[in-house]
């Protein structure tokens, strides 16, 4: 099981990549491999506002549904479309292909993109799964 | 792995959707050792049985199964069996793994006149199911499997190792339950699935068969539409609701636990049918979700629902009053998706080849 160096985690068992203002969300590894077959992913609407920790879609596998959350508060820039056809692509590269959608992080009163506190490392997330068994 | 009926069990051993194909397409294997049995042994046993389940036991001719019902005297589901006569003398009852407890209890009290055992613990049970089945299992059993019909069994070795073989299943495919010691499951299991790679019949080339676990064993009946107990049956459902009043064999001689309830019910109509469901959005409907008349208020109840790998959507069943007609919503997290009624089962081989 993965858990690249480079990206963020959320409890929820998401991973954020943040490129200067902009977050490009997917689930993770972990996620993948306990939800079984992903096969259908719900995705939001591009141009839509979410918020940090609230749902934004929802992620269907064959034993179970699950929720979707933005962790960002933003706008929605842009969504995995090639999802909709392949949904498989979330169980093959959960970090790649698999992504899910990217968001604009809207700016903290400093005039910087904001990221919420409680993002985790990897050695958190690492920390996390091995905690949750 | 999962915890399932006090038993530790695979959800799935790599992918639950190339598990469920393998079946359809080629064969799998299936570990079922969680299953109960419990023997019914003595001259009395057939009449014992027919007393203590609705269907009619002492009918069977030996080597041949049926599947039945144990009913409450309310004529509520306790479990759904399958029934093996396997001598003259020997019935397997084969239960799930949740309610073989209850199953042994009722037999006990019910089968005065049998010795009933409960054989659970020193049987192995693996399935190995699909249309590539009978080839495979041919190379290592010295069963005539072309002489076995469907719900026949026959005692005989599979690996060289003593083993009652059925040609029963779970699936909705042709395929076979062997029961085996659990000394014996090992090499069994190792012999089938060296076959199916023998047989270039398990996948890839030289590849063994496929082992499939429990998420495509659900997807794989409930595209059979065969009920799953906790799901479409329960002590509140009679065999007439789930659409298998077939099963309640009132015409066969004697009391039984539950006839004059299930007699009355099958007077009176079921008040709840059970209804197939293919949802128009790739939303899926589950266990539990309401269903919705045209108008929108509740009439019915999803029991079991999942995404289709064969048909590629979502389907289900779900109990809905009787009378009441298609299309429904259903009720997936608060937000209406549509479902067209379709007749059950979703999937039958015989019109697919």
């Amino acid at each position: 099981m993965s858990v690249p160096a480079e990206l963020r985690y959320t409890e929820e068992h998401e991973w954020v990549a943040i490129d200067g203002d902009t977050a490009s969300v997917g689930i993770t590894d972990y996620a993948a491999q306990s939800l079984g077959d992903v096969v259908y992913v719900s995705l939001p609407a591009v141009g839509s506002t979410v918020s940090a920790g609230e749902p934004c879609g929802e992620v269907e596998s064959t034993k179970s549904v699950s929720d979707l959350y933005s962790p960002v508060d933003g706008e929605v820039t842009e969504v995995n479309e090639e999802l909709d056809d392949d949904p498989g692509l979330v169980n093959a590269e959960p970090y790649g292909a698999g992504w899910m959608f990217r968001v604009r992080i809207a700016a903290g009163p400093d005039g910087e993109a904001a990221l919420p506190p409680g993002l985790l490392s990897p050695a958190e997330y690492d920390e996390l799964t091995k905690s949750a068994g | 792995m999962t915890e399932f009926a006090g038993w530790l069990m695979p959800l799935r051993y790599g992918s639950e959707t190339a598990e469920h194909n393998a079946v359809r397409s080629a064969a799998a294997l299936f570990d079922l050792s969680h299953m109960g049995e419990i023997a019914v042994t003595g001259p009395g046993a057939g009449e014992a049985l027919d007393y203590a389940v609705c269907g009619w036991p002492s009918a069977l001719a030996p080597g041949r199964a049926r599947y039945t019902m144990l009913c409450a005297p309310d004529g509520g589901v306790l479990d759904d069996l399958v029934i093996y006569r396997q001598a003259a003398d020997r019935f397997l009852v084969v239960a799930n793994a949740a309610n073989t407890a209850r199953v042994l209890g009722e037999l006990e009290k019910r089968c005065a006149d049998a010795a009933v055992r409960d054989e659970t613990a020193v049987t192995a049970l693996i399935a190995i199911q699909g249309p590539n089945a009978s080839r495979i299992l041919s190379l290592v059993t010295d069963v005539p499997l072309d002489g076995l019909r469907y719900y026949a069994g026959a005692y005989g070795t599979v690996a060289g190792r003593p083993a009652w073989i059925a040609r029963t299943g779970y699936t909705g495919e042709d395929g076979f339950e062997i029961f085996c010691s659990p000394e014996d499951a090992e090499p069994v299991w190792t012999a089938l699935s060296g076959a199916g790679g023998a047989g270039g019949a398990g996948g890839a080339d030289g590849a063994a068969l496929p082992a499939a676990g429990l998420a495509a064993r659900d997807t794989l009946r409930l595209e059979a539409g065969m009920p799953l107990y906790g799901n479409e049956l329960g002590p509140d459902v009679t065999p007439y609701e789930a659409g298998l009043g077939r099963v309640v064999r009132l015409d066969k001689p004697g009391d039984f636990v539950g006839r004059a309830a299930l007699a009355a019910r099958a007077a009176e109509g079921p008040r709840r049918t059970l209804v197939g469901l293919v949802a128009r959005s790739r939303r899926v409907p589950r266990h539990g979700y309401a269903v919705l008349s045209s108008a929108g208020t509740p009439v019915g109840v999803v029991t079991s629902g999942a995404p289709s790998p064969t048909l590629g959507v979502p389907i289900a069943m779900a109990y809905v009053e009787t009378g009441a007609a298609g299309p429904f919503g259903i009720d997936v997290r608060g937000k209406t998706e549509p479902a067209d009624v379709t007749q059950l089962p979703f999937y039958d081989r015989s019109k697919q080849r």
